[in-house]
């Protein structure tokens, strides 16, 4: 048997205009995958969603669910229900009638769709909810409303437009992990739409990267991370330092750049071939930098500087150092190990620091 | 609580005006005609005090048969506007944008630049034996002789339709213009077809609207005296003429008052039924209104 898919998308594009808002985007998601597509605001990800929910229709290209075309198909007759931005519940009726409201459109009696709904609403946690009014929830109850009147119906698949946006940072991140566990739970395939990357790396399956209308790249959080085809996912997924020069040298995969303050970068080609005297772009990120107060420390390693500490950028964990270095235009940024003797570094102190070929990715601007 | 002296002095000096004109206007005058309205002429230039002239009204089919009359044609003009209204005001929130919304929304308000008086004689144009409708029907062949579609019911339904529509159309659009687009997506991708997207949401969310425009449209109706009786002529039968014939024609103030008590309490009791059915209430209406 071919590898089913739930949802595939081909050469689709939808012009408002002369403005192309989705420009020829392909992909195919699999039954069970949280699939999420990242891209800064208006890259045209809630257009991309409307034509798979049928509230537009693509200028050109097929969308397929489970193998069947829904070219043509109202909104109200595709197994796909969506999760708006702005959530969209009925504010005229109760929640439970909210989650029953799909199943009694559907034909199915007053007392059975009460019955069902009230046990949907039992699995997303808000047991004996059911006669609420609507506006007497909070944030994150309100969410799970919207996820509940859709999963009720058991759709092919669940379409989620940023449903996380409108919430505080707490609630947010608590919300990450309970849409992870209820998608994991249900076993329903999820489309999720986003702007924050790390909404994305937490949840995804796999990840599209979009920009400008288009698909930049489209793989697992890792491969995104570690792999970016593209000099846009590099700076968009994750933190990372970017510096602008040209191709010094180009031999064997080993590549060096040379920025305009004459420093040069040692780093490794990743499969485009560069020519010399080319502009390039070179991307490091801040865990890849080793930081040492001795340069002897980090011998082993090509690429080797020294600096001052400009800013300590302290966040736990994730805490980082802004060094102002001799060379770049920019402060480099490393990640700070909040544990050894570095752990208490100040402001204005001397630091080296080194990184080796392999964590430079080099891509031609 | 208690407010100081002064603020509240500030308050009553606001307030004078509206009170004033409230008091002067509209309660002053309706004690006079409940007063009116119990007195009975015994002899020239003698009353006293009795429920004659509400015995009247019911002893006397005409009378309560043109009662009942007015308060089932307004029902019926209020409903038709209704229907006829919802589309206009559901394209004018929710399909027009920018200047066609404020193009559509002039040209409801435009047959209200001229009279009332005007508008109605401009129907009678239209509709009398020698009118144009009936002068086009001829010249197409489509009619021998000449129609007359004046003084019958449906000239009077569909002038006080008429008359009505703008007052319908504006809380309407108003009510329908808060409603969030998403919401109706949401109807829709949920499975819901039209029909259920708009009895189940749109009309839930207008419903403000709709009881506002209605009880506009109502009390327009039943004190309209100009479009029955112009349109209507013979047949109009409308209770406000009963009110004027008393009035100015008979000259028997207290009958006319004893009647005017009697449309108030009809409009009250009509408009009370309609917020009960609807479970509206009389705040949230006029909110929307
Ligand atoms: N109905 C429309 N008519 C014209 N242009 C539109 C329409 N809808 C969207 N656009 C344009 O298409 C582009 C993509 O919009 P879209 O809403 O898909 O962005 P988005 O990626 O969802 O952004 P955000 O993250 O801010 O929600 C934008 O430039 C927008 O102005
Ligand atoms: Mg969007």
């Amino acid at each position: 048997m071919a590898q089913s898919t739930d949802l595939d998308l081909v050469s689709v594009v939808k012009r408002f205009g002369a403005h192309a808002a989705v420009n020829d985007v392909s992909f195919s998601v699999a039954p069970g995958e949280f699939f999420s597509i990242l891209g800064p605001s208006g890259c045209g990800k809630t257009t991309l969603m409307r034509m798979i929910a049928g509230f537009e229709n693509p200028t050109s290209g097929d969308i397929r669910i489970r193998d069947k075309s829904m070219i043509g198909v109202p909104a109200n007759k595709r197994p796909v229900n969506m999760v708006f931005q702005s959530l969209a519940l009925f504010p005229m009726m109760s929640v439970g009638e909210n989650v029953a409201y799909g199943l009694t459109c559907r034909g199915v009696s007053r007392a059975e769709a009460e019955e069902r709904a009230n046990r949907m609403l039992e699995r997303v946690g808000l047991k004996g909810f059911g006669e609420r009014h609507v506006t007497a929830l909070s944030g994150g109850q309100r969410q799970r409303v919207a996820i509940a009147r859709c999963l009720v119906l058991e759709p092919t698949l669940v379409l989620l437009d940023e449903p996380l946006g409108a919430l505080d940072l707490k609630l947010r991140e608590h919300m990450k992990i309970e849409l992870k566990q209820l998608q994991a739970t249900f076993n329903t395939t999820f489309a999720y739409i986003t702007h924050d990357q790390s909404e994305a790396l937490v949840m995804s399956d796999r990840i599209a990267v979009m920009n400008q209308g288009g698909f930049e790249q489209v793989g697992s959080p890792r491969e995104l991370y570690h792999h970016p085809a593209t000099p846009f996912v590099a700076s968009f997924v994750g933190e990372t330092n970017r510096w602008q020069g040209d191709v010094a040298a180009a031999s064997n995969g080993a590549i060096s750049v040379r920025l305009p303050s004459g420093a040069v970068i040692q780093g490794r080609d990743h499969g485009q071939s560069q020519v010399v005297g080319k502009t390039a772009l070179a991307f490091v990120r801040p865990e890849a930098i080793a930081l040492a107060q001795e340069t002897s420390a980090l011998s082993g390693l090509p690429n080797r500087f020294e600096g001052r500490v400009s800013a300590v950028l302290f966040d736990g964990a994730n805490s980082s150092l802004l060094i102002d270095t001799v060379g770049f235009d920019e402060p480099v940024r490393a990640v700070l190990p909040q544990a050894g003797q570095l752990a208490g570094i100040q402001v204005g102190e001397a630091i080296h620091m080194g990184w080796s070929a392999d964590a430079v990715k080099v891509f031609s601007a | 609580m208690s407010a100081k002296p002064d603020t509240r002095l500030t308050l009553f000096l606001l307030l004078a005006p509206a009170v004033l004109w409230l008091g002067l206007l509209i309660v002053l005058p309706h004690v006079e005609i409940l007063i009116l309205s119990f007195s009975e002429r015994v002899a020239p230039r003698v009353y006293v005090f009795g429920f004659g002239n509400y015995l009247e009204f019911f002893t006397e089919p005409l009378y309560w048969r043109t009662f009942a009359r007015t308060a089932i044609m307004s029902i019926l003009v209020t409903v038709l506007t209704l229907v006829l209204a919802f589309p206009i005001a559901l394209y004018i929130a929710r399909v027009a944008q920018g200047r066609l919304r404020a193009m559509l929304l002039l040209l409801c308000l435009l047959p209200f630049w001229v009279s009332e008086l005007v508008r109605t004689l401009g129907w009678m144009m239209l509709l009398r034996e020698t009118g144009v409708i009936s002068y086009v029907l001829q010249a197409t062949g489509l009619t021998g002789q000449r129609i007359e579609f004046l003084y019958n019911d449906g000239a009077v339904i569909l002038g006080l339709v008429y008359g009505g529509l703008l007052f319908m159309i504006v809380p309407l659009a108003n009510a329908l213009e808060s409603l969030e687009p998403a919401v109706v997506e949401a109807g829709f991708d949920l499975g819901g077809s039209r029909w259920t997207v708009l009895r189940r949401i749109v009309v839930p969310h207008a419903m403000p609207g709709i009881v506002a425009g209605s009880i506009i449209v109502f009390m327009l109706t039943v004190g309209n005296f100009a479009t029955p009786v112009l349109l209507g002529g013979k047949n109009g039968l409308w209770f406000t003429e009963q009110i004027y014939a008393q009035f100015i024609t008979r000259f028997n103030w207290p009958q006319g008052a004893a009647f005017g008590m009697l449309l108030l309490l009809l409009s009250s009791a009509i408009v009370w039924a309609g917020l009960r059915l609807t479970g509206q209430s009389l705040g949230t209406t006029l909110k929307q209104a």
